[in-house]
């Protein structure tokens, strides 16, 4: 699964249950069959416009990864 | 329909008060209400309450008559609305449409919330219930992180400053810090607002609303008998609630807020105005990024130009249409159930021109937008003089 990244933010006051792993970074994904998915950022950090693949579902939690092209 | 007034309100201060409950301050307000419309409980018809999470914050439910019977008042319908931050907006609607509808005289519409007897990690966690748990909540996101990423989008697509957002802090700090209600009565510069703590980036501590306790209550009543309770009632000219999805990732573009859009217009077409008449405004200012978004949403500015408004100074407390004279969510407090009616308290006492060191010079049309969550409730009411 690949899309574009509409818009993301670093947390770093976290919610009690992910204190542990802020700062993190979320982003809404638009996703290229359609429609948009809210997840998390694993490794290097994107801006709006970048490709991202997803690289593993976690607690329900999606992780994308940039794609360096 | 017939035409409703505001005839009597009442607000506590806005802050942390560790040795006051949840029931004390909204009796408080209430009381104060009643005073002020020299009404007695008991001819009270019904009590709309607006609380977001009290079963959550506060471990109490069956709030209304909880609240209502502390006041004297029992017998009656009494009601608990919850709509994230817009759940005291919410409660106000639905106690003018009761009184518009003529099903009641004298109504009571309240708004409470006590947030600061719990950690802030906890009140961030109970705080991100009002997104959608299934989704955005679950992978991380908070209140202060989708507003980062409805800010991180406005900036790429209309290039909305750092300073844009600052500008917002440092107006509604200043008017706040004259504000003996409010919460954080402290000047701040512009250097300051920049150089805060990060919280969800681009959004510093200094973009964001204060977790807060308090409460506020106003009474309403038709408009032809308001002057039996006050020489100085205010007329609802216009009122709407709307509402959209609740996930930031289901709408299709997150700069604008489309439930404020609409109420807004409902309002407008309402009260036979336009949006230039209004002359003064409270808006919901709980992220800096909501009052630019807001100011365009509500048709003063073009799309995208929030945030050089912001900055131009026309938005001050003497400037040519001052928005959160009170000082806003920002500095002022947001204690989240509360804040729609105190926003209401607040345009009822510049149009009495009983706001004192922070009254503005036209005050006789007033709005106020309340939102609830990311934008999925919004209630905007404008006010004039009776």
């Amino acid at each position: 699964m690949t899309g574009t990244v509409y818009t993301e933010t670093v947390v770093h006051a976290a919610p009690a249950q992910f204190v542990a792993d802020a700062p993190y970074q979320l982003a809404i994904i638009s996703l290229e069959g359609g429609g948009r998915i809210t997840g998390r950022i694993l490794g290097d950090r994107v801006q709006i416009g970048d490709r991202v693949q997803l690289a593993e579902t976690r607690d329900g939690i999606s992780f994308f990864r940039k794609i360096f092209s | 329909m017939r035409p409703v007034a505001v005839i009597g309100i009442g607000k506590t201060a806005f802050g942390a008060f560790p040795d006051r409950d949840l029931r004390s301050l909204a009796v408080e307000a209430g009381g104060k209400a009643l005073a002020d419309a020299h009404v007695s409980p008991s001819k009270v018809e019904a009590f709309y309450l607006g609380n977001f999470a009290g079963p959550a914050f506060a471990g109490q439910n069956h709030l209304a008559p909880y609240i209502a019977s502390g006041l004297g008042i029992t017998g009656v319908p009494c009601t608990r609305f919850e709509a994230a931050c817009a759940s005291s907006g919410s409660a106000f609607f639905h106690a003018v449409t009761s009184v518009a509808a003529g099903m009641y005289d004298i109504v009571l519409a309240a708004g409470v919330e006590k947030m600061t007897s719990q950690p802030t990690p906890v009140v961030t966690e109970i705080l991100a219930g009002a997104g959608d748990t299934t989704g955005e909540v679950r992978a991380g996101a908070t209140f202060p992180a989708l507003f980062a990423m409805i800010a991180r989008r406005h900036m790429f697509q209309y290039g909305t400053t750092r300073e844009q957002l600052a500008a917002v802090a440092v107006k509604n700090h200043s008017n706040g810090a004259k504000n003996p209600l409010a919460h954080m009565r402290k000047v701040i510069t512009l250097e300051q607002a920049l150089a805060g703590k990060p919280i969800a980036e681009p959004l510093t501590v200094y973009d964001c609303s204060l977790i807060s306790d308090g409460a506020a209550v106003v009474l309403i009543a038709p408009l032809e008998r308001a002057f039996e309770f006050t020489a100085k009632p205010a007329k609802i000219l216009g009122i709407a609630q709307t509402s959209d999805a609740v996930a930031l990732d289901q709408k299709d573009d997150i700069t604008t807020f489309r439930a404020v859009r609409l109420a807004g217009e409902k309002a407008y077409k309402m009260a036979g105005l336009k949006a230039e008449d209004i002359e003064f405004a409270e808006l919901h200012d709980c992220f800096t990024i909501a009052e630019i978004i807001a100011t365009e949403d509500l048709g003063w500015v073009e799309k995208g130009q929030g945030g050089a408004y912001a900055l131009s100074g026309k938005t001050c407390l003497h400037g040519e249409r001052p928005i959160n004279p009170s000082g806003g969510l920002k500095s002022k407090g947001h204690p989240v159930g509360a804040t729609g009616v105190g926003q209401i308290c607040d345009l009822v006492m510049q149009i009495r021109g009983e706001a004192g060191d922070l009254q503005v010079a036209r005050h006789s049309l007033g709005l106020a937008e309340n939102l609830g969550g990311s934008g999925a409730t919004a209630v905007v009411t404008i006010l004039g003089k009776a």
